[in-house]
């Protein structure tokens, strides 16, 4: 994985080239869209229609910003570099746009916004990029400016990509200190790709609505309830059956058989993969292979030896009439 | 920038107490048109800082918005058009927002505010 944070500052590292890049890039696209539903969803917006008023930190271009149109939200995007705020313009999206850096505290009214969105933006806090630049203050003063500005009981969700451990509970720590309640949910951690972390705050003490939602592909519980009653049965016995040998599965002529490939299936399923859906016809034998199988070897022989002796009486039976 | 975005900003710099509500300096206003949601002004009205917006818009050059509201008004359809105008469709394309006790200016150019502050004032 690349991680611009380690090779300039935001607002150098997307110049004008970068930024149209980034734009347009269909994969980045379908990501930050993808990224910014589940954020959207993790905010758990009261499902009344009316529409709130957001923040997206870090907007960019205004990719993330687009979502919350679409879900008739109104938004003031904030970011550090200037190209990314241009393209936004040239793309003409709806919210309004601001020149700023999370770091140096958010410059707003107190308790006037509904809730806040951020996609892959927060991890830049953690480096220090300016000599008068230093990380802990600067988490500080977002956290808690971030804090004063949300409304009471409103949502902030700030999906990350922290380097590593250490980074990953700096920045929790700071939001815990700032008075948010929350944590950190993580989508599909199976997968290293698809990995991707939120981290949802709420404004105010903990309470039953503030409890954190669950991951995605996590115990399986993207799939289908069966599969997943299914699933703690074989761990049960994974753990029972410790001791047996390895490599208990034979291959034979039929393949590794429908159990592996039901198993398989399941592990991509839990590592958030794109995997058809299980029937009947899953695992099935081709029809070459049920032929072989049907007809073993040694009478396949003998049928063929059969033919042969009968080609031969006929041949001599044609060579006795003339 | 609009007029909600304004409504929302405060100035940021180190020291000040009170940096709510910034002053505008106009070069350039524009109007674009916005759905109207009845909704969402009637969510946003509690949060709008009236005096602000009353006096922003009067700067900008729409002097329609009464100096007092109460939430009765909202059931008038006139104050509601009135407000949705101001509120979303007036943009600050090019001009200033002042700090109202340092009297720092933040530029904004093509409709952005440039909020970034310098080293001394963070």
């Amino acid at each position: 994985m690349s991680r611009p944070e380690l090779l300039a500052p935001p607002e150098i590292f997307y110049n004008d080239d970068e930024a149209r890049k980034y734009t347009s890039s269909s994969r980045i696209i379908d990501i930050q869209t993808q990224l910014s539903e589940r954020a959207l969803e993790l905010l758990a917006l009261p499902d009344d229609g009316v529409p709130r008023l957001l923040l997206d930190i870090g907007c960019g271009s205004g990719l993330s910003g687009e979502t919350l149109t679409e879900h008739g939200h109104q938004w003031l995007g904030l970011d550090i570099s200037e190209s990314m705020l241009d393209i936004a313009l040239e793309r003409e999206v709806e919210g309004d746009l601001m020149l700023g850096d999370m770091g140096q505290g958010l410059g707003l009214r107190s308790g006037i916004l509904d809730g806040a969105i951020s996609i892959s933006a927060v991890q830049w806090l953690c480096n220090a990029d300016k000599s008068c630049h230093e990380p802990r203050i600067r988490l500080k003063a977002f956290f808690s400016s971030l804090y004063r500005c949300l409304g009471r009981g409103a949502r902030a969700v700030l999906q990350i990509y922290p380097e590593n451990l250490a980074q990953r509970e700096l920045i929790l720590g700071f939001a815990m200190r700032a008075g948010f309640s929350g944590g950190i949910v993580v989508d599909y951690p199976h997968s290293s790709k698809r990995r991707k972390e939120y981290l949802v705050l709420t404004c105010g003490p903990p309470s039953l609505s503030t409890t954190t939602p669950d991951g995605k592909g996590e115990d399986g519980e993207s799939c289908s309830d069966e599969d997943s009653s299914e699933d703690e049965e074989n761990q049960t016995v994974c753990i029972s059956d410790r001791r047996r040998p390895r490599k208990r599965q034979k291959v034979n002529k039929k393949g590794k058989g429908r159990d592996w490939v039901l198993r398989k299936k399941e592990q991509m399923r839990k590592k958030g993969n794109a995997v058809p859906a299980d029937s009947k016809y899953t695992a099935q034998l081709q029809h070459k292979e049920l032929k072989l199988l049907l007809i073993d070897r040694s009478e396949k022989q003998k049928y063929s030896d059969k033919r042969r002796s009968s080609d031969c009486l006929k041949i001599l039976a044609q060579f006795c009439e003339t | 920038m609009r007029l909600l975005t304004h409504n929302m900003l405060s100035s940021n710099i180190k020291g000040v107490a009170n940096g709510f509500p910034l002053k505008i300096e106009v070069v350039k206003v524009v109007e674009k048109e916005v759905d109207f949601n009845i909704d969402f002004l009637k969510n946003m009205f509690h949060k709008v800082e009236w005096k602000a917006l009353a006096e922003a818009s009067t700067t900008m050059g729409y002097a329609e918005l009464p100096e007092n509201v109460d939430a009765a008004m909202l059931d008038s359809d006139d104050f509601l058009h009135k407000f949705h105008h101001a509120l979303l469709e007036l943009h600050l394309e090019e001009g200033a927002l002042v700090c109202p006790e340092t009297g720092r200016k933040f530029p904004v150019n093509k409709g952005i505010p440039n909020m970034l502050l310098h080293e001394d004032e963070v």
